[in-house]
């Protein structure tokens, strides 16, 4: 479904990746680990078209489509969806509007009937009482004062909602408290499909436990230096990046 | 060519040359030929069967208005070419139907496109387009029962002629009560020349179970360039007003100067709300409607309230300070507005809170929206008058600029005259982020929209004052103004 082939990058003409190649199939979870400053939300950036963000070598198919050819929205409504490590405020917005609007959005895109608001509250009933969310946060404007769990919380049930095709999760599990963990790990586990992909980032086990990945990366210095299945993770937790002979964030 | 200057040439095609030796008053005639002199201010009162004490002064306010000659405001952030005054026409008669569209096939495609996008029925879109009456679904028997039911309740709405003609006591007491006939050069302009508007008079106890809208009058007066509104609530009542149109108006006429008067006594309330979506002129700015407005309204008795809401989108120049004095004890003034400006468009509006009695309120939230080249100014005065003990006022500024050509400027004045009162400013100016835009974007939703979107968030606290029929259409209103601002 993802195929990345020698990926190179720059932001603000410095070098991030530096030749990364990912091959993601439908049906799979992936998790990309490395140390801060890898480069690993860059690749997600990437991905989803942002502004900023220069490809200088590579390419990236996404269901045999030249994705780097495609704006963020047409990206966004074929499927692609980013959970954001740093969810953005919009003052003023209503979660609930904001919601209505990107689901519309895909459903015009799709050639279906558009949500009335009726339509639009049953729906997100369902889908939020699965994440723990209440009402009461449906009606504050979009992430402005949330808490950082509950920032997270919101971007999960976005995924909920919009249904992807392929979704990256970009530390969706940082800051969370244990329970929520719990909720946002079932949450992933139940989005799984044959249909899907998605590329969890993570730097930590405690997800994992939760969400066995298909396959482990180690992003390092904007490449993929190791790839694995699930039992990486559980190396990485036990001897950490410097047990691959790389350097820790720490140490650079 | 300006429009203006256009229009003046086609009237003066249609009326044929130009009386030579001064203007005859000639009562059959359906327009005035262009140029102001009192001979034009006697025809235009006479066209409307005016009684003496009018006609007076409205003669009064144009001897004032001629010594005015070097008043014309020049201290707002507004640029514009002289206008010639003696160029335009200030009487012309309605179109009559033959001169209408006869169906919506024969509107510009521009407007319909526009009326689309607003979700504005198509009854009301025949309207809004000036299709001939009879063309048009039985709007006459909607406005009758309307009629009826408020007569029942004793309020008077009407035409501003119709009321001189039915009420005229109380349009003398109160005409020019709060916005005198010398006040400023183009209240005093108007003062002469105003040729219709709407009166509303809400007697004792009564609450308006409507909202009153100056929709129901659209066809049955071509409120014109010079447009006066009087809205008086009697004591312990209340009324609320809507006034404009989401819909594109346009207008032959470049100049709009018009006057609003508001008087609230004792426990009554006026709640005044205005759309106004004038044609900006093009991208370029050229073509626009000049509006030079000014509405003020009295809290003459205590516990009066008066609150001001306008989203101001259209117009190539915006002049509008809707004003709230607030004379009785307890008095609340509010003013909330959104000004969005784009293209070429410059907007210079605020607010004046003039604190007389004890206790007084004001509450002021402002969101100016500039994109493009345009420009877009705050000018506020909030005043605490010696009596004013215990005044209070709270102001918001916001400003949201949308790209780097344009400017947003805010500009309060305060005075206080007495210690105990309490005045609280705050002012914000923001853009709106890379961030924001791409997080929407990812979210599949397209740059204009997401622009809409943000807008419509920052404008929040403003619109959920208007009264529901308005706000929904408001905010298309916010997106379509913004259309071409971004990418
Ligand atoms: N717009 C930018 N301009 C300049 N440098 C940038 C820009 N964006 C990212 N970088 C740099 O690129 C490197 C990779 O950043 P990135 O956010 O992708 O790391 P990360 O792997 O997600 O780290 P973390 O684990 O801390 O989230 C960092 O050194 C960062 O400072
Ligand atoms: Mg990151």
């Amino acid at each position: 479904m993802l195929t990345i082939e020698n990926l190179h990058a720059t932001a603000d003409g410095k070098p991030i990746l530096n030749g990364l190649d990912l091959q993601v199939n439908a049906g799979e979870v992936h998790a990309v680990m490395g140390p801060n400053g890898s480069g690993k939300s860059t690749l997600s950036y990437v991905i989803a078209g942002r502004e900023g963000y220069e490809v200088t070598q590579g390419s990236i198919a996404y269901q045999g489509q030249d994705l780097l050819a495609m704006s963020v929205e047409e990206r966004a409504l074929s499927g692609v969806f980013l959970a954001f490590q740093y969810p953005v405020e919009i003052p003023g917005v209503g979660s609930a509007t904001f919601f209505k609007t990107a689901v519309n959005a895909a459903r015009k895109h799709r050639g279906e009937k558009e949500y009335d608001a009726m339509e639009f509250l049953k729906l997100i009933r369902e889908k939020r009482a699965a994440l723990g969310i209440d009402d009461g946060m449906m009606r504050r404007a979009l992430n402005v004062g949330f808490s950082g769990g509950e920032k997270k919380r919101n971007e999960m049930l976005q995924m909920a909602l919009l249904e992807p095709t392929l979704a990256i999760l970009d530390e969706t599990d940082s800051g969370l408290d244990i329970d929520a963990l719990k909720v946002v790990a079932s949450g992933i586990n139940g989005m799984r499909a044959p249909e899907r992909a998605m590329v969890v980032i993570t730097h930590y086990q405690r997800l994992l436990d939760h969400v066995v990945p298909d396959k482990v990366h180690v992003l390092s210095s904007g490449r993929i230096v190791r790839s694995g299945g699930s039992e990486l993770a559980l190396e990485l937790e036990r001897s950490g990046y410097a047990g691959l002979g790389l350097e820790s964030s720490a140490a650079a | 060519m300006s429009a203006q200057q256009e229009a003046a040439q086609a009237v003066e095609s249609y009326a044929g040359e130009r009386y030579k030796y001064g203007f005859v008053t000639d009562v059959e005639a359906d327009s005035a030929p262009p140029g102001l002199d009192q001979d034009t201010i006697r025809f235009i009162s006479a066209k409307k069967g005016e009684p003496e004490w009018l006609l007076a002064w409205r003669l009064k306010a144009f001897e004032r208005w001629l010594q005015m000659e070097d008043e014309e405001p020049t201290w707002a952030k507004l640029h514009y070419p002289p206008i010639d005054y003696q160029g335009a026409c200030y009487y012309s008669a309605p179109k009559s139907d033959a001169d209408r569209p006869k169906s919506l096939d024969e509107v510009d495609p521009e407007l319909l496109k526009t009326y689309e996008k607003l979700g504005i029925p198509l009854q009301e879109q025949e309207m809004l387009a000036g299709v001939a009456v009879d063309a048009v679904f039985d709007s006459v028997s909607v406005a009758t029962t309307f009629k009826d039911k408020l007569a029942e309740l004793g309020i008077i709405f009407c035409s501003i002629s119709e009321a001189v003609k039915e009420h005229p006591e109380l349009v003398q007491r109160y005409l020019g009560s709060v916005v005198p006939y010398s006040d400023n050069f183009f209240a005093t302009l108007n003062s002469a020349v105003f040729t219709d508007g709407s009166f509303v008079y809400v007697p004792k106890g009564v609450r308006c179970p409507m909202e009153l809208s100056t929709y129901f009058r659209i066809n049955a007066a071509n409120t014109g360039q010079f447009e006066r509104t009087l809205v008086i609530a009697d004591e312990g009542s209340y009324v609320s007003y809507l006034e404009g149109c989401t819909a594109p108006m346009r207008d032959e006429n470049q100049l709009h100067a018009a006057v609003v008067e508001l008087i609230a006594l004792d426990d009554a309330e006026i709640k005044y709300s205005t759309v106004q979506n004038w044609y900006p002129g093009d991208a370029e700015g050229r073509g626009g409607i000049y509006n030079f407005v000014t509405k003020r309204g009295a809290c003459r008795g205590a516990n009066a309230k008066i609150s001001w809401t306008q989203v101001e989108t259209g117009s190539a120049i915006t002049w509008k300070y809707p004003s709230c004095i607030l004379q009785g004890d307890n008095s609340v003034g509010e003013f909330y507005s959104i000004a969005i400006t784009n293209n070429r468009q410059q907007a210079d509006t605020g607010t004046k809170m003039i604190h007389m009695g004890r206790n007084t309120k004001s509450r002021i939230v402002s969101k100016g929206i500039a994109a493009g080249r345009s420009d877009s100014t705050y000018r506020g005065l909030v005043r605490i008058q010696p009596r004013a003990e215990g005044a209070r006022n709270h102001t918001q500024c916001d400003s949201l600029l949308i790209g780097a050509t344009c400017g947003a400027h805010t500009v309060p004045y305060i005075e206080s005259r007495n210690p105990t009162a309490r005045v609280e400013h705050e002012a914000t100016t923001s853009k709106i982020s890379e961030d924001q835009l791409f997080y929407c974007r990812q979210r599949g939703i397209d740059e204009e929209d997401a622009v809409a979107l943000i807008v419509n968030g920052f404008c929040r606290e403003v619109l959920q004052e208007l009264p529901m029929e308005f706000a929904v259409e408001a905010q298309k209103l916010v997106a379509i103004s913004l259309e071409g601002s971004v990418g």
